[in-house]
């Protein structure tokens, strides 16, 4: 199971707590599928979302506040410390958005920030792209879990870059890893856990589904799935067949 | 005998806390069954005290079923015709769903999602809202749901019990009798679960842009509607956050709001601002309505975004519970 900053997290599934229908039925989709940590958004919600922190302080998993919509290092640092402030942890999904249509990470402002927050004793998780030298960049900040995009925030896109995901995996192999967005569908959720990666955060896909409760559980099997297959050590994929049967006995010359 | 009143006796005295949406229909409902009904509001009637004043005002059960629960659907069909008998003043000219061009997949789960409507092509909305020809090519049209002016029937409501005798005071009265709480967000002090849900809009008039019904254009982010009050004025609304701040309305969901408006027509960027609101929904863990009892006062609370929608429905039920004694649809037990 992921540890993150030293704390084992009992799933790999990690939901955001954005878009449902209710927060009853947020709370069942937590319940039904497990999910081991919430990330919840107080930019908007500051100042009088008290009534909505408490029903998602009361789904009793671990919380991690994000910076959800901040554009810049300042902004995302103030966020962080209200989070700290307000719900009691060092832990901070830190995201600093650098372009509107995508939603993209601003990777400059995101590793100076994540230098500063670390400096100040956050535990930051931060929302990255793939790319090797950022992310090595982060760790340098003092990061010590890395979460990159599979596709853009709320697209469903899936892994857009899966051999850059591996690449990642393989040159960090002790880095937590989670891929944070874009995930739509349970198969997406397998392929990043058949990557090797640590877990999965997802809302979207979550949230705006016809049955949220039923999602919910559909990603947690197939993080589940894609969890074990890695462990398994999957066959190597090849170009020509390969018997499965052996055919000695067998009259094959028909 | 119930609270030390006669189940099934007609003219109750019965007070209802209250004059917003639910309070009023409350009052209206019980008032026509021969009940003896006095309404207490600190504020002396609807106001921008509550958020009913701030509603939009549609009678949208079909659209709202795309992101709610069963009963908003099945009672929200009774609404239209609650308020025609009560209030008057309804327009059904149904409701126009629209996305821009990038959003298309917004209309298909839109459509997915609900039913009662029309698939229609750019010529049939042209023919329906000339203002909007050639500007879209795909529309969802809902022909059975309708609109109100929400300041308007509340005024009317109001108006008519006044005619029946039921008398309006800030104070509760000496012998209030049975006593019905309709506070709204107001009523958090004796139903903790009650959370705010901020909800921002403007008022604008725009005589340049004529819309005869209401219109929703889907957004992932942003998704707003534009509700007719009537010689160019709009109701463009409306934000759900998380929140029960009641301060001004922010900049960035005025920004918001706006440019949706502006992307449905360029000339809403000429309208002038007459209004900005804001104000909380009170609203329960399952964003559906409550009737229960908390002591000895009944209470029905919990509309969301679904007060005008979903009042008359909750005023029938406990109409019926004080007639009849059983216990409502939207009955919840209170715990301890």
């Amino acid at each position: 199971m992921p540890v993150f900053y030293g704390t084992e997290i009992a799933s790999p599934l990690m939901l955001g707590t954005a878009q449902y229908r209710s927060p009853t039925i947020l709370a069942e989709a937590f319940r039904a599928s497990a999910a081991g940590i919430a990330t919840v958004s107080l930019r908007r919600e500051a100042g009088g979302g008290q009534a909505f922190l408490r029903l998602i302080e009361a789904l009793g998993v671990r919380l991690l506040p994000n910076t959800a919509g901040c554009h810049s290092v300042k902004e995302a640092v103030t966020t962080a410390q209200m989070a700290r402030e307000l719900l009691g942890t060092d832990w901070i999904k830190l995201e600093v958005i650098g372009h509107a249509d995508l939603l993209s990470p601003d990777v400059f402002a995101l590793v100076e920030a994540a230098r500063e927050l670390t400096g100040q004793g956050f535990k930051v998780f931060p929302y990255c792209t793939e790319d090797l030298s950022v992310c090595e960049r982060l760790l340098a900040a003092g990061c010590q879990v890395l979460m990159p995009w599979g596709a853009p925030i709320g697209s469903g896109l899936g892994l857009n870059n899966p051999h850059g995901l591996k690449a990642l995996r393989a040159t960090f192999p002790d880095v937590p890893l989670v891929i944070d967005a874009g995930i739509g569908l349970p198969s997406h959720a397998a392929a990043a856990m058949e990557l090797g990666f640590d877990a999965i955060l997802l809302n979207t896909a979550v949230a705006k589904a016809g049955d949220p409760v039923m999602m919910a559980c559909a990603m947690a099997q197939a993080a589940e799935a894609g969890k074990a297959a890695h462990r398994a050590d999957p066959m190597e994929p090849r170009e020509m067949a390969t018997p499965s049967t052996p055919v000695i006995g067998k009259a094959f010359l028909s | 005998m119930v609270d030390g009143v006669t189940v099934g006796a007609k003219g109750q005295a019965i007070t209802v806390l209250g004059a917003g949406v639910m309070g009023l229909a409350s009052a209206t409902e019980l008032a026509s069954r021969g009940h003896a009904v006095a309404l207490v509001d600190p504020a002396l009637g609807p106001g921008e005290q509550g958020c009913s004043w701030w509603a939009g005002g549609m009678l949208a059960p079909w659209c709202e079923f795309e992101n709610a629960e069963e009963p908003v659907l099945r009672h929200g069909r009774t609404a239209i015709d609650w308020w025609e008998r009560h209030a008057g003043g309804v327009t059904r000219a149904g409701t126009l769903v629209l996305t821009l061009g990038r959003d298309r997949r917004e209309l298909h789960r839109f459509a997915r999602r609900t039913k009662g409507y029309e698939e229609i092509g750019g010529n049939r909305l042209a023919e329906m809202e000339g203002d909007l020809a050639g500007r879209f090519d795909r529309a969802l049209f809902f022909p059975s749901e309708a609109h109100l002016d929400p300041r308007a029937v509340m005024a009317r409501l109001l108006a008519r019990l006044a005619e029946r005798g039921v008398s309006l005071t800030a104070e509760l009265p000496d012998d209030p009798g049975r006593i019905i709480d309709c506070r709204g967000l107001s009523a958090r002090d004796i139903l903790p679960e009650l959370r705010g849900v901020r909800g921002e809009m403007l008022v604008l008039r725009c005589p340049e842009v004529k819309l005869a019904r209401p219109v929703r254009l889907l957004h992932p982010r942003v998704p707003i509607y534009l509700v007719p009050r009537g010689d160019g004025v709009y109701m463009l609304g409306a934000t759900m956050i998380e929140s029960d701040r009641i301060g001004a309305v922010t900049a960035r969901s005025v920004l918001e709001l706006l440019s949706a408006a502006y992307a449905l027509h360029p000339a809403f960027g000429e309208a002038e601002i007459l209004e900005l609101g804001a104000d909380a929904r009170p609203a329960f863990p399952d964003n559906l309505p409550r009737i229960g009892r908390i002591g000895d006062r009944l209470y029905a609370n919990g509309l969301y975004r679904h007060g005008y929608l979903l009042a008359p429905a909750v005023a029938l039920q406990i109409a019926d519970h004080i007639d009849t004694g059983e216990k409502p649809e939207f009955w919840h037990e209170t715990e301890n």
